[in-house]
């Protein structure tokens, strides 16, 4: 099985940690994993703003940088989304190859929940809108926590909640977006824990933006980087 | 953390109250009365603008201007949180103790699309049946020919009152100005439309319109304001919610022996037996339908079903997902006029208003599926901290972020800036296609209509450039890998970026300001990932 990794632009430029993560899990569960260096971007920021033709290009490079391959798995339940159920929109001649989130390719394609990691930390999960309504992946995420050594799950209160990053939404509705983030911290404070983690970046990017100005200290972290983490 | 304030101390019967329907007759008082309390306390309205001395959703500022401002209120925030919280939970219960729920919803989205896809054959069928049974059917283009159309009738029975029953179709296109204007009275007899009519004030939700209103408010309301157009509030009047639904009952009871003319919409018109149907909690309505002597019901062509037995699908999906109950109180269901009994004579006006031009749009016409239950509403996460008046419009939130554009004319035309501000007021939460008893995919439309948006907007040059530079970045690897080095040269080194420094905020250009006013953000990274990798796995 030919299988790529899709990083996505964002955490390419912004979190290169997620990314190494998701290597070094999938390189542990026996999986030889190629990064084919034409790819960019998914196009979903493009999308989703209303500048759908904007998109083509980035979606046909999409397809062909990827074509091929018999799984590409990227660390973002939102990029996963906007490939899986948009990309034939824009696209309807390309079919797109077979896209898997992190949590979906270890447990429904790998057939893994244990994959070794190390945590020794209260952590939080938030759900993210696109893993639970869209890719709609359940519990896969917190099964795979459930076996990472020493960590302890909290569950969120409100956990259906979206957390009001919404990609452009959080600088064209500031306001509404802040009002929306600054409930979930304060279900992430609730919970007492030292991490909130997800399985997309750009939820966490936002969340986290809030939590950095409030006390008491919590950390946002990639969910791939928790199932990396060694004793 | 303002939405975490306690919720106001009231039981669950309440939430009925975020049903809200307050129901004049057959219920028991307080239960009833208690909705009342349900809303807490008063929303700090966006300004509401004016039309002749009456309020009116035309005119507002676009959405994020409207939302900051509700924003602003906590108590709005507490009130509304707990509000759709006590609905939201309790619509899950109410669907859930059906097995067969999903074959509903998708038996409602099948029965409705096939309903548009034959709407011109099933309307002449509707106008032939109410014909036949006595009805006279009118046709309206718009709302200026709807409203025209009800005037002109009132006016041939010389009546100077109207009695009305809640309706979505008339606050569309906003009736009760037009009769105002050619000096008709007008009585909202839903009691939370009472609340807004007497509050001079704008509804706010589409099953609560006074959700935004407290008890005591309310009383104040009824004290200083009932006198004014009939007959007065008792001296001794209390916030106590059995008090203040006497009191509208006995307020409303001789508008309703006296008024010769009633206004109603409809939930449900039924092509192959002329039927219209209206459910609802109160009896209010029930009043209007049977006491006066003249009928005029208006409608939107979408509110079609093909046939009597379709309604089993509906009458199961929109109680539950509204009210979040079985069955609502009353069912209506009434065919042209029945000699000696009810309304001698009976005017059905179908209203287009942006419709059939709605129906142009395949992706965005899914919204005339819609049976206006508001479970959409309950769920959605910005309707919650924002109310419904933000969202300027007779429609708030999810569905009228999709529906009032496409009535607007998004589909064919440039719209003005608070209308196309409405696709994006969504984070795309996807809450509301969920909650959809007749499977709106909302997210869908909204980005189709963003879509639209963006094609016919002149300016935001910021962001054009934006997505432009984005574009250009994205189409090719090198070009991406370019931005990372220098980006990680320039900001790299910081270790977070912080509102902190006030040049952040402030003389930054408006999506990173917009951003940094609130959050702090990481930087870019020294090395990127493609960086790393190509230095580790050559």
């Amino acid at each position: 099985m030919r299988v790529a990794l899709f990083i996505t632009c964002f955490n390419d430029s912004l979190f290169p940690e997620v990314g190494k993560a998701t290597v070094t899990v999938l390189e542990r569960v026996g999986v030889t994993v190629e990064f084919p260096a034409g790819q960019t971007c998914c196009g979903q920021m493009h999308f989703n703003s209303g500048y759908r033709a904007e998109c083509v290009p980035l979606v046909a490079n999409f397809a062909s940088v990827f074509a091929g391959y018999d799984a590409v798995v990227t660390p973002s339940a939102s990029c996963a989304s906007m490939i899986r159920h948009y990309h034939p929109v824009i696209a309807p001649d390309r079919t797109p190859p077979p896209v898997y989130e992190l949590c979906e390719f270890l447990t429904d394609v790998l057939k893994v929940e244990d994959v070794g990691g190390y945590f020794p930390h209260r952590v939080a999960f938030h759900r993210t809108c696109h893993s639970q309504r869209v890719l709609r992946i359940g519990d896969r995420p917190q099964r795979l926590l459930s076996h990472v050594a020493g960590l302890e799950l909290v569950e969120l209160g409100h956990p259906e909640a979206c957390c009001g990053f919404g990609g452009t939404f959080s600088v064209k509705n500031p306001d509404t977006s802040a009002a929306m983030g600054n409930d979930k911290t304060a279900d992430v404070h609730a919970t007492g824990a030292t991490y909130l983690t997800a399985a997309d970046t750009s939820c966490l990017m936002h969340i986290g933006g809030l939590l950095s100005r409030q006390q008491p200290p919590v950390r946002t972290v990639h969910l791939a980087e928790i199932l990396a983490g060694t004793a | 953390m303002t939405a975490k304030n306690p919720p106001p101390d009231r039981d669950a019967s309440s939430l009925d109250a975020a049903g809200g329907r307050m129901t004049a007759k057959n219920r028991p008082l307080d239960r009833d009365a208690s909705s009342l309390g349900a809303a807490g306390g008063r929303m700090t309205t966006p300004t509401i603008p004016e039309r002749g001395g009456h309020p009116t959703f035309l005119g507002m500022p676009p959405f994020p201007r409207t939302a900051a401002e509700a924003l602003a209120d906590p108590q709005l925030r507490a009130n509304l949180q707990h509000a759709t919280t006590t609905i939201r939970d309790k619509r899950v219960r109410a669907v859930a103790e059906l097995p067969d729920w999903e074959a509903l919803r998708v038996a409602g989205a099948a029965i409705k699309d096939d309903t548009l896809a034959r709407l011109p054959e099933l309307l002449l069928q509707l106008e032939e049946r109410v014909t036949a049974a006595g009805g006279v059917v009118h046709w309206a283009r718009d709302a200026a020919e709807a409203n025209g159309i009800v005037t002109a009738i009132a006016r041939q029975h010389g009546t100077t009152e109207i009695v009305k029953i809640k309706s979505m179709a008339t606050q569309e296109i906003e009736l009760n100005i037009a009769l105002a204007e050619a000096g008709i009275d007008v009585w909202e007899t839903d009691l939370a439309e009472l609340i807004v009519q007497l509050g001079h004030d704008l509804p706010s939700h589409i099953l609560v319109p006074a959700i935004h209103r407290n008890r005591s408010e309310i009383r104040d309301i009824f004290t200083r304001e009932m006198s004014k157009v009939g007959r007065p509030a008792p001296d001794d009047l209390t916030d106590n919610p059995g008090d203040l639904a006497e009191a509208a009952r006995l307020h409303l009871r001789e508008k309703f022996l006296r008024s010769k003319v009633a206004v109603s919409g409809a939930n449900f018109a039924v092509a192959d037996s002329g039927t219209l149907v209206i459910l609802e909690s109160e009896g209010n309505g029930r009043m209007c339908l049977t006491l006066p002597e003249v009928l005029i019901s208006v409608v939107g062509i979408e509110k079609l079903v093909p046939t009597w037995a379709d309604l089993e699908v509906f009458l199961q999906l929109l109680p539950r997902s509204s009210t979040a109950e079985r069955m609502n109180p009353y069912t209506s269901t009434f065919t042209g006029i029945t000699p000696g009994d009810g309304p001698q004579e009976f005017h059905l006006v179908l209203l287009d208003n942006g419709r059939t031009a709605t129906l142009t749009n395949p992706t965005g016409r899914q919204a005339l599926r819609c049976i206006r239950c508001s479970a959409c509403l309950n769920v959605c996460p910005v309707y919650e901290r924002t109310g419904g008046k933000a969202y300027g419009s007779a429609y708030p939130g999810p569905i009228g972020a999709i529906i009032t554009p496409q009535l607007r004319g998004i589909n064919q035309h440039p719209v003005d800036e608070q209308t196309a501000s409405l696709p994006f007021a969504s984070s795309l939460c996807g809450a509301c296609y969920d909650a959809c008893p007749v499977r709106i995919n909302i997210p869908d439309v909204l980005l189709d209509l963003r879509a639209r948006a963006v094609s016919h907007q002149r300016g935001h040059l910021g962001e054009r450039a934006v997505m432009s530079a984005a574009k250009a970045t994205f189409a090719s690897s090198r070009r991406l890998a370019a931005a990372q080095r220098i980006g990680g040269l320039l900001l790299g080194r910081t270790r977070r970026l912080r509102g902190g420094p006030a040049w952040l905020r402030t003389r930054t250009p408006g999506w990173a300001r917009a951003w940094f006013t609130h959050r702090d953000l990481a930087p870019p990274a020294t090395q990127s990932f493609r960086a790393w990798w190509k230095k580790t796995h050559r």
